[in-house]
């Protein structure tokens, strides 16, 4: 009888595991393969061994990229994580009850849901220097005398890209951050209150603690995710990072050296060196967060094998 | 005499009101913020090109809607491009749901010998971005003559790594092992006793992921960019980008709004509908993550 379920547990999973395998495994090894030819899309790609990788460590526009996308991920990631804590401490404030959380949980989430294309789209007439709708309100409103050049100075350009993931991505932060401290037991924070503790102890001694698993969680999805930036930029400039290359993105350099100048050998090491750098800053950032879990067990560690030995 | 209720001092009263106050604009001001493109696509899809130009920002209406989609059509086939897109986003959307499923289904009710192996593949691979593959992905594609059809964006649905580990985790909580027992014992099928008590105990959590695969698929850009060439068949994604290089996007930008409004609203009003389920979903996950 066992083995005859087994079998049906083989059968119900082979439709994903043959999909797996021919489109989304072997594509994986077929560019790692690609990444050591030389490969302009006729004939058969020639083996070139580590060519493109040293080729990679030496292209100034490479790493210059690479530098747009973690400052544009970086101040984004600071601005988003930001504005969601102050919106889960006015939220979640025991003696100011803010209503409608329901409600602003959607809306906060709005912008989400539209595709990076549109979204693009939308910014660069909104944010266009002559004519946007921003700047047009500031000259309404007296704040500036002179319009300001959003989207054409390569900082202000790399800081409205910024601005514009923060906007799409605050929301999904918002309400995992919520959900987390909503699901603390009240009377911790009452208690902590009449031990005189103020808002931002509460902030940093109770609820960043029992955000934190999902604290990470998006930091390492903003960080995968961000460091992919490429529509928002393909479509806000010439599809070449224009101004002055500063919103050219790692992707963005990869997708125009793969479809625009057909080195795909080189392309697909671009791939692989932005995956590593990812895997490298993931395992960075965890060994900080987690450090004094990670010493406390090699103490442990250190007690235990000394107490063997001892004993 | 006992008081019930503390009265408030006039002063702690008018620090509250001027608290509340505060909150409350600074909060009103941010739905704004979120809100305005939303504003401006509705209204401008409606308003004439020169009414635009003039004043970017309306909150009222004008006449033109009809005259914008006119123009909107001799610039793309914005009816085919809808058609690709629920079409794309739809398959994508049954596929990985129904095969996610089964293979989350498989993975939880039957003991087999490399069940462990293969789920600690899925969980690897769900830390692969397989964005990073696209690459490799085209030129695979173009092998196997997959390269400009719909067919290659859909497929891979089938195996969508992250929908099975949650579907794993959800069976584990929702479906009951006796209940599988006993329908066994009473002579049903294997596949049966799935369709017929695993996808219903299972309903809720496919349904989230589903919608959530449908917005993915509804705004994927880069996947429709490298596979697809030909125009008639495009996704919105695709036709909204092509509308940047032609004249609506620098004179008649009526047109341009309408096409914008096509592609997001459909996906707005799809979340509204479900958003208390959605949003509380999307918080579940921090809860149990």
């Amino acid at each position: 009888m066992e083995k005859k379920l087994a079998k049906y547990g083989y059968m119900f999973i082979t439709p994903f595991f043959l999909v797996f395998l021919v489109f989304n495994l072997y594509p994986i090894f077929y560019t790692l393969y690609l990444s050591f030819t030389f490969y302009k899309g006729i004939g058969d790609p020639a083996w070139i061994g580590w060519e493109n990788y040293s080729r990679v460590l030496t292209d100034k526009f490479f790493w210059e990229a690479m530098v747009n996308t973690v400052r544009i991920w970086g101040v984004n990631i600071v601005l988003q994580l930001g504005l969601a804590f102050l919106l889960v401490m006015t939220f979640s404030d025991l003696k100011y009850k803010i209503k409608g959380l329901k409600a602003f949980r959607i809306i906060f989430y709005l912008p989400n849901l539209i595709a990076a294309t549109s979204v693009a789209l939308i910014f660069v007439k909104l944010l266009n220097r002559d004519y946007g709708v921003i700047n047009t309100i500031l000259f309404d409103l007296n704040l500036i005398t002179e319009s300001i050049p959003w989207l054409d100075r390569t900082f202000l350009a790399q800081l409205s890209v910024s601005n514009i993931q923060t906007w799409m991505w605050f929301g999904n932060s918002f309400i995992l951050f919520m959900a987390a401290v909503q699901a603390v037991n009240k009377e911790t924070i009452e208690s902590a209150i009449i031990d005189g503790a103020n808002r931002f102890q509460i902030m940093s001694y109770i609820k960043l603690p029992l955000i934190k698993p999902i604290l990470i969680y998006v930091m390492i999805t903003g960080l995968i995710g961000g460091l992919q930036l490429f529509d928002i930029p393909l479509l806000i400039t010439n599809g070449f990072g224009a101004p002055d290359n500063s919103l050219n993105t790692v992707i963005l350099y990869l997708f125009n050296h793969a479809f625009f100048y057909r080195n795909y050998g080189y392309a697909a090491s671009l791939a692989f060196v932005l995956f590593v750098v990812i895997v490298i800053i993931s395992i960075l950032f965890l060994l900080v967060v987690n450090r004094s879990s990670i010493k406390e067990y090699l103490i442990k560690r250190k007690i235990q094998k000394e107490g063997l030995s001892n004993g | 005499m006992v008081k019930k209720k503390r009265t408030m001092l006039p002063r702690e009263r008018a620090k509250q009101i001027a608290v509340y106050t505060m909150l409350y604009t600074l909060l009103a001001l941010l739905i704004a913020v979120c809100l305005v493109p939303f504003v401006m696509v509705m209204m401008n899809a409606t308003r004439t090109g020169v009414a635009i130009q003039r004043v970017g920002l309306s909150l009222t209406p004008g006449n033109n809607f009809m005259n914008n989609w006119e123009v909107l059509k001799d610039f793309v086939d914005i009816r085919s491009g809808f058609k690709n897109s629920i079409f794309v986003s739809t398959s994508i959307t049954v596929l990985s749901g129904y095969f996610s499923a089964l293979t989350a289904y498989g993975f939880y009710i039957y003991k087999f010998k490399a069940n462990k192996y293969l789920f600690a593949i899925i969980i690897v691979f769900m830390m692969v971005p397989a964005q990073l593959a696209f690459l490799g992905y085209y030129r695979w594609m173009v092998t196997l003559r997959l390269v400009d059809t719909h067919a290659a964006l859909i497929i891979p649905a089938i195996a969508s790594v992250g929908t099975v580990f949650f579907l794993r985790q959800y069976a584990s909580g929702t479906i009951n092992k006796e209940v599988i027992e006993s329908a066994r014992i009473d002579g049903a099928r294997e596949i049966y006793i799935f369709h017929r008590i695993g996808i219903p105990l299972m309903m809720p959590g496919i349904a989230t992921m589903s919608i959530f695969a449908f917005i993915g698929s509804w705004n994927n850009y880069l996947g429709a960019r490298v596979i697809l060439s030909s125009p008639d068949k495009f996704t919105l994604p695709l036709q909204m980008a092509f509308l940047k290089g032609t004249k609506v996007w620098f004179e008649n930008q009526g047109p341009l709004y309408m096409g914008l409004f096509i592609s997001i609203f459909p996906i707005v009003i799809i979340f509204i509908i479900f958003s208390k389920y959605l949003v509380d979903s999307i918080a579940a996950g921090a809860v149990k993550g």
